[in-house]
């Protein structure tokens, strides 16, 4: 069954909630055709600002929007929004207290061979350190409509990264039991957690599978909300499994992996393994195959849990 | 109310407060107060207690080192009060930051980095267009500041989306911290520049209120553009020793020069005093 991609999804929810709620407005830096925005533009084009490829000025025009009462959504590939825009994002946004959302496209290495210039990689450690933003990976695309029903109702500031092409489903239909700010346990297990954001939870998923066929039973914890961390679970999982495993579409300085350390270094100290992408160039090819040379996918995941498990 | 006479009271505070907080930025202050005396006084549609009126006109000061003007005159005109100002500023704690915050009753948008302004300016003149409110935007640069490529992004956006309830002021005294601006990175003819974006150009003594006020009555009646005012003004204007020299971007006075300006200040004040009968 073919699924949405996420982005397509958040322009669903915004042509419907714009219906209800006149003040949404999107704004797009020449993205609005891979940001999946052309028919919210089309249908609604009293809500659609288009600011050619000025990153800049998205954030801080948003945010005057935002501070004039409208609910703007700021719609960008994510290496460009959150490293171009960057001081925009800490002030105008962050430390002016505007409720701006920016989403991030085509995110971590969704763009493969196009390079490092349009990866992500560095955006949860980035955003993530700006007092006033919330960040968000979602993995399938009902999390994610579930999340932006969420977001366009609230009033703080927030970045969402999104993918480029559909993302795995990894709910079943009813499946998903969606509580903001709060991780999804979507495998139940006691021998190990995997802590994954973004589309590396499928990956988590379909390892876990794998691993249960060896006896080996994974908890699984698709952790959208990167900022603010659901620490609780981190803990029960450190209590509870004793060893956790993150994958995470983000370097190894400053994403899910450091998130997760922090929290069990001081409260729950295990054993933690983290697999991301390096501190370094990225090697060129598509987003599959960049995840299974460093070892993101479900293969690489079984290998290093097996490598945490006693002999 | 005598506007001159207005802002001639308003540099004796800015001084006071840098005096005694020991710390500001006079130079910009007191080339920008003609501007902001205009506005909190008789151009724009502001209340204390209308803080959050969505009609009420907008100030962005993205030039955010001339805080101590704005405090000034938001003081003054009641929004928050002098005497927490005066003690407070730049101490532990203080609300008074020594840049703009809009957690601040009055102060919209927060600066200090620069060239987030106009394009700040521009988000809000767009809600306003966007919902059909009579209000005006109005926001203060300064011209050392608009080497920053933001700006430029902000020039090119606003004539395009017509925003006629938009009026920028270009503090153009000239000088910034290391030394003349046409030294350090020119702009030419600025005026011509902005007339090819797109822009209603008007180039006026920046430190002349009856050349303010003409000004912005002339950017109201322009419809379909915003309006752009390259304000000609002096660094320092108002203290002899003070006027046009780049070392009082951010230079706190001495005892003896304060007593200095401020008795410049005093005597010009009787003098406009002596001008019109009092």
């Amino acid at each position: 069954m073919s699924v949405p991609a996420n982005k397509q999804v958040i322009c669903d929810v915004l042509k419907e909630e714009v219906q209800r709620e006149p003040g949404i407005v999107v704004l797009c830096s020449d993205s609005r055709g891979s940001g999946s925005m052309t028919s919210f533009f089309d249908e609604y084009p009293d809500h659609s600002v288009e600011v050619g490829i000025a990153e800049q000025d998205l954030v801080t025009i948003s945010a005057g929007l935002a501070a004039s009462g409208k609910r703007p959504f700021a719609i960008s590939p994510a290496s460009f929004l959150a490293a171009r825009s960057f001081e925009q994002i800490k002030i105008d946004v962050g430390y002016s207290h505007t409720n701006v959302k920016l989403v991030g496209i085509s995110g971590g290495v969704s763009y493969g061979a196009l390079g490092s210039s349009h990866h992500s990689a560095q955006d949860i450690a980035a955003v993530g350190a700006l007092p006033g933003l919330r960040v968000y990976l979602p993995s399938d695309w009902q999390l994610t409509r579930s999340l932006t029903e969420h977001l366009v109702r609230d009033d703080e500031a927030a970045y969402i990264r999104v993918g480029r092409s559909a993302s795995p489903q990894v709910y079943g239909a009813g499946e998903l039991q969606f509580e903001m700010d709060r991780a999804v346990t979507v495998r139940e297990g006691g021998d190990l957690t995997i802590i994954a954001c973004g589309d590396a939870v499928y990956e988590a998923v379909c390892a876990a599978d794998q691993l249960a066929g060896a006896g080996i039973r994974c908890r699984v914890l698709d952790m959208y909300c990167l900022k603010p961390l659901d620490a609780e679970a981190v803990l029960r999982a450190a209590r509870e499994t004793g060893r956790i495993l993150t994958v995470e579409e983000h370097s190894i300085v400053g994403g899910l992996g450091s998130l997760v350390c922090q929290v069990t270094a001081q409260a729950c100290p295990v054993p933690v393994k983290s697999l991301a992408l390096p501190d370094s160039e990225i090697v060129t090819g598509s987003q599959r195959e960049v995840y299974h040379y460093y070892g993101l996918d479900a293969e690489g995941i079984c290998r290093a849990a097996r490598e945490m498990m006693p002999a | 109310m005598n506007l001159e006479r207005k802002a001639v009271d308003l540099r004796l505070e800015i001084l006071d407060l840098i005096c005694s907080a020991g710390t500001g930025h006079i130079g910009g202050d007191f080339s920008a107060i003609d501007i902001l005396t205009y506005l909190y006084y008789e151009g724009m549609n502001i209340s204390p207690d209308r803080v959050d009126d969505p009609d009420r006109d907008r100030f962005i000061l993205s030039k955010g080192h001339a805080v101590e003007a704005l405090y000034s005159v938001l003081a003054d005109r009641g929004f928050f009060d002098r005497q927490a100002l005066h003690n407070t500023y730049s101490r532990l704690g203080s609300p008074f930051i020594g840049h703009p915050n809009n957690q601040l009753p009055g102060i919209e948008m927060n600066s200090g980095s620069l060239g987030h302004g106009l394009p700040a300016a521009v988000g809000i003149a767009l809600a306003g267009q966007m919902d059909g409110r009579p209000y005006y935007t109005y926001v203060l640069t300064g011209d050392g500041e608009l080497a920053e490529g933001s700006v430029w992004e902000a020039f090119m956006a606003a004539p395009h989306f017509k925003l006629d309830h938009l009026v920028a002021f270009i503090d153009r005294n000239g000088l910034q911290i290391s030394g003349r601006t046409e030294d350090v990175m020119p702009q030419g003819d600025l005026a011509g520049k902005l007339r090819l974006f797109g822009w209603e150009v008007q180039e006026i003594d920046g430190n002349s209120i009856p050349a303010i006020r003409a000004a912005v009555q002339h950017a109201k009646e322009t419809q379909g553009r915003p309006s752009a005012i390259i304000a000609d003004t002096v660094k320092g204007c108002g203290v002899s020793f003070m006027e046009n020299r780049a070392g009082w971007h951010h230079r706190v006075p001495t005892a003896e020069e304060a007593a200095q300006a401020r008795g410049e200040l005093m005597q010009k004040a009787r003098e406009l005093d002596e001008r019109s009968g009092k």
